[in-house]
């Protein structure tokens, strides 16, 4: 038991396994070809490269929203034929359901499961909260900012319980000071739910604000060009990672990295 | 419209019209043209009759049971054709041939299969309401953002679910205008239906009243029934109104 815990501190097991996955789409377009990636549990692992390179079609895969052409996905040690409980996503454009108020829509993974109604609206309501958005439960989505919008989505994705959170660029649709705070805010959640997030992001400095692992991808079809761990101490608040002398060094050594990849 | 300074009231053509009409009724020049008054004073005549509420609980009953069997049979194929390319294939043919051609000629036969009663009117007012449902909710179908149904499958939603939970509901506002135009359509329906039926509800008071050559009444029963076609035509439009906030803020 000891010895477990140990090595578990030590080496964290493969939460998602990616396994000589392969996509090639429906016109001729091949997205991924033999890809394979071990997902820590527990940590939160970024995916930067260059756009159109099938970071997306990867999350999407993993989600078992689309089929793979070829290899498989283990999540959690059992693999993905579909949808699972253990998986929840995060939409780049929130997917709220327009038509339904705030606590509607957190709740929604749980009305689905068929749970009883208040007992999924005391289940949202603490997420709702833990995302912020205290107050906001009759509101409607039209009636929130973007950032308000997707901390909805993220409460949703938080109120099923999964195990593993699938977030494809959260954030790319809100605007930079919202964007900031939401990047603290999530360091926090990290902190305090042990899941494993996989976090699709434009942005180098984003990812290495937030991630424990970075995977840069190749072009299409992607391969895994290298792995950086950014050595970041996260105790001392969001301003003083943004001065660390580590984190400047390691968004330059990423830049520098995805350089070639454009044009 | 203006007459020198003079603003007139946007229905004042309506007046002239009704005016000429009186004065045509009062020369006599032909039966078929009664005065426009007496066809009023035949209104208020005829609506507290007995017969008249008949067929107007007839009427009503066989346009709401028609329009409920095509919304609950329409939207579900328009939401199939929507999200399936084979269904799609196999209905849209037949949808668009039915949407177009003038379905009248099809009452005869409904008349020959389910007989000169009740049901073939229903099974007309469908037959009229159906098509535009079926195509309007297809293209609400059509236009939902494709996150908001991978969101509904990634949380594990089932068919049933999927089309009940989110489908209807992000296609609410084609659909809600299909239905109002399907109804507008069943109007027409159920007063075709119940001419070419002529044994009940209004059909039967006015082959009553033209075999008869009771003009007075014929002309005041078409005016109330295009009052009434009006006033859902209105009634609808409204509620449609009511839900354009949504079909704005829906993306
Ligand atoms: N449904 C589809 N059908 C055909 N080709 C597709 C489809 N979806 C994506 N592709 C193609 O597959 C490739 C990878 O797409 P994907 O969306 O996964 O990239 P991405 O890394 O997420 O890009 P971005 O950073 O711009 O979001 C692209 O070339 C894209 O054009
Ligand atoms: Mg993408």
């Amino acid at each position: 038991m000891t010895a477990a815990v140990a090595q578990k501190s030590a080496a964290p097991r493969a939460m998602v396994e990616v396994r000589h996955i392969s996509k090639t789409y429906a016109g001729g377009v091949e997205a991924l070809n033999d890809l394979s990636i071990d997902f820590a549990e527990g940590q939160l692992t970024s995916l930067l490269g260059p756009s159109g390179c099938g970071k997306t079609t990867l999350l999407k895969i993993i989600a078992g929203l689309i089929p793979a052409t070829g290899g498989e996905v283990k999540v959690d040690g059992r693999v993905v034929t579909g949808p699972g409980p253990e998986r929840a996503f995060v939409f780049q454009d929130f997917a709220l359901m327009p038509w339904a108020s705030v606590m509607r829509n957190v709740a929604f993974g749980l009305e689905l499961k068929g749970m009883a109604r208040s007992e999924r609206e005391a289940v949202a309501e603490k997420y709702i909260a833990s995302v912020g958005l205290k107050g906001f439960e009759k509101a409607y989505p039209h009636e929130l900012s973007g950032g308000m919008r997707q901390r909805a989505g993220l409460a949703r994705a938080l109120a099923v319980n999964a195990k593993v959170l699938l977030m494809d660029e959260p954030f790319s649709a809100v605007d930079e000071q919202t964007r900031r705070k939401f990047q603290e805010d999530l360091l926090e959640l990290i902190a305090r739910e042990q899941k494993t997030f996989l976090f699709v992001t434009h942005s180098i400095e984003e990812a290495v604000y937030v991630s424990d692992r970075i995977i840069i991808l190749s072009h299409r079809p992607s391969q895994v060009s290298s792995i950086v761990e950014p050595a970041i101490v996260r105790g001392g608040g969001p301003d003083q990672i943004r001065r660390d002398p580590a984190y400047l060094d390691t968004v330059e050594s990423i830049w520098q990295s995805l350089k070639r990849y454009l044009d | 419209m203006y007459i020198g300074k003079f603003r007139l009231p946007i229905m004042s053509s309506l007046l002239i019209w009704a005016a000429l009409w009186e004065i045509a009724g009062r020369t006599g020049a032909s039966f078929i043209i009664p005065p426009l008054s007496r066809i009023f004073a035949r209104i208020i005549e005829i609506v507290p009759t007995p017969a008249f509420g008949d067929a107007l609980w007839i009427t009503g009953k066989a346009f709401i049971l028609g329009n409920i069997i095509a919304i609950c049979i329409g939207v579900p194929l328009g939401v199939l054709m929507g999200r399936s390319v084979i269904a799609d294939r196999i209905f849209l043919p037949w949808v668009n041939m039915f949407l177009s051609s003038p379905l009248s000629a099809l009452v005869p036969v409904i008349m020959v299969i389910f007989g000169a009663g009740q049901t073939t009117i229903v099974l007309t007012v469908v037959l009229f309401a159906i098509w535009i449902v079926v195509l309007d909710a297809r293209a609400g179908v059509r236009n939902i953002t494709p996150s908001l149904v991978e969101m509904a499958r990634s949380f594990g939603a089932n068919r049933f679910q999927a089309f009940s939970k989110i489908f209807v509901w992000a296609a609410l506002p084609e659909i809600l205008a299909g239905v109002r135009l399907g109804m507008i359509r069943a109007v027409k329906g159920v007063v075709i239906g119940q001419l070419l039926v002529s044994i009940v509800g209004f059909g039967r008071l006015f082959e009553i009243y033209s075999s008869r050559f009771l003009m007075e009444h014929f002309w005041a029963l078409l005016f109330v029934l295009f009052a009434f076609a009006f006033a859902i035509n209105e009634a609808l439009a409204w509620l449609e109104r009511r839900f354009e906030y949504f079909a704005a803020s829906r993306n």
